[in-house]
């Protein structure tokens, strides 16, 4: 008998990914295996609950269960005035309720047929608190994954980045999550002193964090493994499932709101829409830290060309009367108590707006009866559209291999359970 | 913007299945019989001029009060050719059916279960009609206009002599 050993077998590794097969034991029985994951699970981000049935440690079907964050967001905005729902859109997409505020300021207005009105510096406003959001979304998207990955320390340092813009953000509109900042016609108030100059230092300052993160993740051999070739997804998946955002864009489909149907000032600035050409994990991180820095630019477009003027449409029909007034003249009083009591009065009609949030398209679908309260609110959430391909994507995955696809889909409960 | 599809729509379903087409406020639509709904939207996906690759939202309004009560909304967008178009189809109270859209948009499948789920709207067809965002004891549709607000129904029962 031949004594020598058998060379070592050699595994092929693209990237650190070694071929399946390397763990396949086809000798081994198995046999199926229900595995709960959730509703509260620490390696989640999100409140959802994925009933699995494992082979091994492969998963043969994943039922993916939503709905533990719901919250009757249209059937509470059927009984609000139209001002009234700016709240409850706060709290849809937590990380970003600027981008809620203004999707949804936009679909009333385009319902009311006032969009070409509303004041250019109101319009700049929204554009630099939405970008601002967009950053901070996705710094949380990804700093979580990061850390559901073992990476703390990028958790850690792109929180303390969010922290800086979120206290600018306080300082605009009083609040760091719940904004409330945006008004049909405008923006509750305009931008405080010596804004310009402190979000340049934020940015500054962001951009150091990132070039930090980048040198902890990008080339880092445990994170790129469980990232590349993990989760692929293709053009044609977007397009059935209607997923859209980075998301998609990691799969080279360059659909960007901004860009396809330019809403805002948005066509005034040089931007660039990053595609990826895999439609992986690492391709959905990667698009967003480039749509970090793309975002980066339009700020400092925005700043630039931000125009003076009123932050919000002079409209009495529309606008609340200033403080001073409504408490010194009774016309003005008396317009404060109807717009207050009575709401906005909206046209009857339907309409469907739709603007580029951090996920993706989030659409306001809307139907007045002509009172001042929504006959219907329905918000078309974008990463409900992305969360619905799991159950398909998950099959034949690892379970560890949940924990990356899962955060970088981003999916938020409050947006994906309303 | 899409005026064409609606053309192209009104070009190619002669039989009366559009019911009714228009505009507003920049969004184009057409009203569908519901027993062409899967025609035509199979129709807007596969034809080169309209192209409506991309599923975008699925969702019903309750018209109370008028007939028929609910209208199954549907938004559909072209990547390709940049524009989108909104169908409605109507359904009866008594008869709340349509058939299901899963086979022509794979993402039509979970927007269908919220639509059934808070509307009590069902889809023929679909491969997994159950609840979504309510839990599976609950009882009625909870954005059906005649479903009070104020109405609970807690999972689990409150004893009577409870602190809270």
């Amino acid at each position: 008998m031949d004594n020598t050993l058998a060379p070592p077998q050699t595994r092929r590794v693209v990237l650190g990914i070694q071929e399946p097969t390397d763990f396949d034991a086809p000798e081994l029985p198995t046999e199926p295996l229900p595995l709960n994951m959730g509703p509260s699970h620490p390696a989640m981000h999100g409140t959802v609950r994925m009933v699995l049935e494992v082979e091994g440690e492969k998963i043969s079907s994943a039922d993916v269960q939503i709905g533990y964050l719901h919250r009757c967001f249209e059937k509470e905005s059927e009984f609000a005035t139209w001002s009234q729902v700016f709240p409850y859109t706060d709290r849809l997409n937590y990380v970003s309720p600027m981008l809620n505020n203004v999707g949804y300021a936009m679909a009333v207005e385009k319902l009311m047929g006032i969009t070409s009105l509303i004041p250019e510096r109101a319009q700049f406003i929204r554009v630099i608190v939405g970008e601002i959001s967009r950053i901070t979304d996705h710094m949380t998207c990804l700093g979580a994954s990061a850390m559901e990955l073992g990476a703390f320390t990028p958790f850690l340092y792109m929180l303390k980045a969010r922290e800086w813009l979120f206290e600018l953000l306080e300082e605009v509109c009083g609040a760091r999550l719940t904004v409330s900042y945006m008004r049909i016609g405008g923006c509750a108030w305009d931008l405080p002193a010596g804004f310009a100059d402190k979000l340049r230092d934020i940015l500054a300052r962001t951009n150091d964090v990132l070039v930090d993160v980048a040198k902890l993740l990008d080339r880092n051999r445990i994170f790129r493994d469980r990232l590349d070739g993990i989760g692929v997804i293709t053009q044609a998946d977007c397009m059935q499932y209607g997923i859209t955002g980075p998301v998609a864009r990691s799969t080279g489909l360059a659909y960007d709101v901004r860009k396809d149907a330019p809403y805002l000032v948005y066509d005034r600035f040089d931007f660039d829409v990053p595609v990826g050409s895999v439609g992986d994990n690492f391709d959905r991180y990667a698009v967003r830290v480039e749509e970090i820095k793309q975002s980066m630019r339009i700020l400092e477009q925005a700043l630039e060309q931000l125009p003076a003027g009123s932050h919000l449409l002079n409209d009495p029909r529309i606008s609340l009367p200033p403080k001073s007034e409504t408490y010194n003249s009774i016309e003005a009083m008396i317009a404060h108590f109807k717009l207050i009591m009575d709401g906005i009065h909206v046209p009857p009609g339907e309409v469907y707006s739709y603007t580029e949030a951090g996920n993706g398209e989030l659409g306001f679908y809307l139907v007045s009866d002509g009172t001042g309260r929504p006959w219907k609110c329905r918000v078309r959430p974008p990463c409900f559209a992305a969360t619905s391909i799991l159950p398909t994507l998950l099959k034949g995955l690892f379970i560890a291999d949940i924990v990356p696809t899962f955060g970088l889909m981003n999916m938020i409960g409050g947006e994906c359970d309303r | 913007m899409s005026q064409n599809v609606i053309d192209r729509l009104k070009a190619q379903f002669t039989g009366g299945e559009l019911l009714e087409t228009g505009a507003q406020h920049g969004d184009e639509w057409a009203r569908v019989r519901r027993d062409a709904w899967i025609a035509v939207a199979t129709f807007l996906r596969d034809d080169p001029a309209t192209k409506m690759e991309m599923f975008i939202d699925l969702t019903v309004v309750d018209r109370f009060s008028t007939e028929p009560r609910f209208d199954v909304v549907l938004h559909v967008y072209s990547v390709s050719l940049k524009h989108r178009v909104r169908l409605y189809a109507g359904v009866t109270e008594e008869e709340p059916t349509v058939e299901s859209l899963c086979s022509v948009w794979a993402g039509a499948n979970w927007f269908e279960r919220e639509a059934y789920d808070l509307y009590g709207v069902r889809f023929k067809g679909h491969p997994d009609l159950r609840r979504i965002l309510m839990y599976p004891e609950f009882v009625g549709h909870p954005l059906r206009k005649d479903y009070p607000k104020e109405k609970r129904q807690p999972l689990v029962r409150r004893q009577p002599n409870s602190v809270d």
